[in-house]
């Protein structure tokens, strides 16, 4: 079957699986950190800094991804890490998904003065340069967890609000909903089994990006030390800290590195891939 | 007796426009009978029906007149009311079967929503009655379409779910908006018998908006000529098609292709003929203007 981008069964297959492997093993990784990681991701051995990975000479076989300067296993950082990674995007992103889309959908559908409104303030809170807005946030509400997962709700909402806004007009147009009117049936009712179907896979597609989102903002803020505490293993703050010694052990920046940038290019390609999936249209 | 439906010299605009989109319309329908609504695109066919309905978009707004549905004037009714009595008398058959039926929900709900939600039905109820529709308008598995998405059936399929579903709750009124435009010839036959024996079976009123004048004659008792949001012409249907009372609607006749001579060409509406009916059309305005 094609359609105007190519093969819709090529695309449905490498996407969705390749990317739905590797956030399936990250997840399982995350959840269950404590118990798969080799050593306590915060224990250092200092007669074991800087130890290179499995195959170069000079590894031991106990850190089977080198040890930082501190002698901290990378590989359990690595699984705590993506312990927070995960929980900040999942929190983040269904929060932010379910005020976004609320707001979106009322607009799209009520139009008039409450289109108005929550339209000028999306216009109005996304003149804000995200980053600093996130760095301001922070300052004000102290580093932490929930201070990360409030600041992207707070930062993100109006990426929901616009598309689902568009969405809900657009099928607000089309002529069921125009028979579902005639019928008599109440407009809370239209809103949520006529309309919100029909935008759920575009939200399902946001949700995954945002979740893509949601670990980047984590790994900047942790990256600039406004997350959790220091010596907390995050993959923004393995990063920092590799960065500084990139010379001597290059395998303390390059894996999570290369763990944060598959992980977010996966939460794309997945919600691209699920929306292809689920559309009514495409299906 | 009175007729059944009544619309009494509506008018409507287009906000930020100085000039009227409907301009004292004007009409009645009887129970049982068929009115054709005629015109070209553009003339304001099926925003009468809208009107009616209650789903105008919302650029556009009712500035006077009336629409007498059973003697109440749904104009001056409480929002709220004047849905429940649309959605318990009245029902739409919508253009595009494409566009009209909600992609991601199986037949069967969108069928028996309104008899379960809005006339107080119990589920097993609406599905019988959604059975019986469903054979009445010759779908061979109700069973299997009923389970079905959509987009899973063809075309003229989804025009008959619609036109089930339009039926489903006896209505006293039905709005065909161009019901069969966006159907091939072949179906479009099919079609429009279903809608007159289910019309006829059920004495229900209609209105039905085409731009197709063979239509009418195969469905219609009476028919009014629209231009430009104005009634010009309205006429029994053998009357009119023994000879139309305006230039117009002759012109516009004429340019209907012929079967029975098909290798005629096609004749477009002349242009003294456009000129004249759009300069009765402001005559009428400035007159309307003069007079309020």
């Amino acid at each position: 079957m094609l359609d105007g981008r190519g093969s819709i069964n090529r695309r449905l297959g490498a996407r969705l699986w390749l990317s739905g492997i590797w956030l399936g093993i990250m997840a399982a990784l995350a959840l269950f950190a404590p118990m798969v990681s080799p050593h306590d991701p915060l224990a250092q051995d200092l007669f074991a800094g800087r130890l290179p990975p499995f195959w170069m000479s000079g590894s031991d076989p106990a850190y089977v991804l080198g040890t930082d300067s501190l002698g901290r296993d990378v590989l359990s950082r690595l699984f705590h890490g993506a312990q927070i990674a995960f929980s900040v995007a999942l929190v983040a992103g269904l929060a932010t998904a379910l005020v976004g889309s609320l707001l979106g959908l009322l607009a799209g559908y009520m139009r008039g003065w409450v289109d108005i409104v929550i339209s000028r303030l999306v216009d109005i809170w996304m003149a804000f340069p995200p980053v600093l807005f996130a760095i301001l946030l922070i300052a004000v509400l102290g580093t932490g967890l929930t201070s990360i997962i409030i600041a992207i709700i707070v930062i993100d909402w109006t990426r929901f609000c616009r598309v689902v806004r568009a969405e809900a007009m657009n099928q607000s147009a089309m002529d069921y909903v125009a028979s579902a009117v005639v019928a008599g049936r109440p407009r809370r009712d239209i809103l949520w089994r006529e309309i919100l179907p029909n935008v759920l896979p575009t939200i399902v597609a946001l949700l995954t990006l945002e979740m893509g989102i949601a670990v980047i903002v984590e790994a900047i803020l942790s990256f600039v030390n406004l997350s959790i505490s220091t010596d907390a293993p995050t993959w923004g703050g393995m990063i920092a800290e590799g960065r500084t010694s990139i010379h001597q052990a290059w395998w303390v920046l390059a894996f999570p590195l290369g763990v944060l940038f598959l992980t977010v290019l996966s939460f794309s390609q997945f919600g691209e891939g699920l929306k292809d999936r689920f559309d009514p249209v495409l299906r | 007796m009175s007729a059944f439906l009544t619309v009494n010299s509506l008018s409507a605009v287009l906000h930020g426009f100085d000039q009227r989109v409907l301009r004292s319309v004007s009409f009645s329908i009887d129970t049982g009978e068929v009115l054709g609504l005629v015109g070209e695109s553009g003339a304001g066919k099926s925003m009468i029906g809208k009107a009616i309905l209650g789903i105008l978009p919302s650029a556009i707004s009712i500035i006077e007149g009336e629409i007498l549905l059973n003697g109440e004037d749904l104009q001056k009714m409480r929002p709220a009311d004047r849905r429940r009595l649309v959605g318990a008398t009245a029902a739409l058959i919508p253009q595009d079967p494409l566009t009209a039926l909600n992609p991601s929900r199986r037949i069967e709900p969108q069928i028996t929503n309104r008899l379960v939600d809005i006339l107080g039905w119990s589920k097993s109820d609406a599905r019988v009655r959604a059975m019986e529709l469903l054979n009445e308008v010759h779908i061979d598995s109700p069973e299997r379409v009923m389970g079905s998405y959509p987009h899973e059936l063809s075309g003229g399929m989804r025009q008959r779910v619609l036109i089930a579903s339009a039926f489903a709750a006896n209505p006293k009124l039905v709005i065909a908006d161009e019901p069969t435009t966006a159907l091939d010839v072949t179906v479009q036959k099919q079609i429009l018998r279903l809608i007159r024996e289910l019309q006829a079976r059920h004495a229900t009123a209609m209105v039905f908006v085409t731009h197709d004048l063979g239509v009418v004659s195969k469905v219609c008792q009476r028919l009014s000529v629209l231009y430009g949001g104005k009634i010009i012409e309205n006429s029994r249907v053998p009357d009119f098609f023994k000879g139309p009372r305006h230039a117009y609607s002759r012109a516009l006749l004429a340019a209907t292709p012929k079967y029975t001579d098909p290798d005629a060409s096609l004749l477009p509406v002349d242009d003294a003929v456009i000129e004249a009916v759009a300069a009765e059309v402001l005559a009428a305005d400035k007159e309307w203007r003069h007079g309020a």
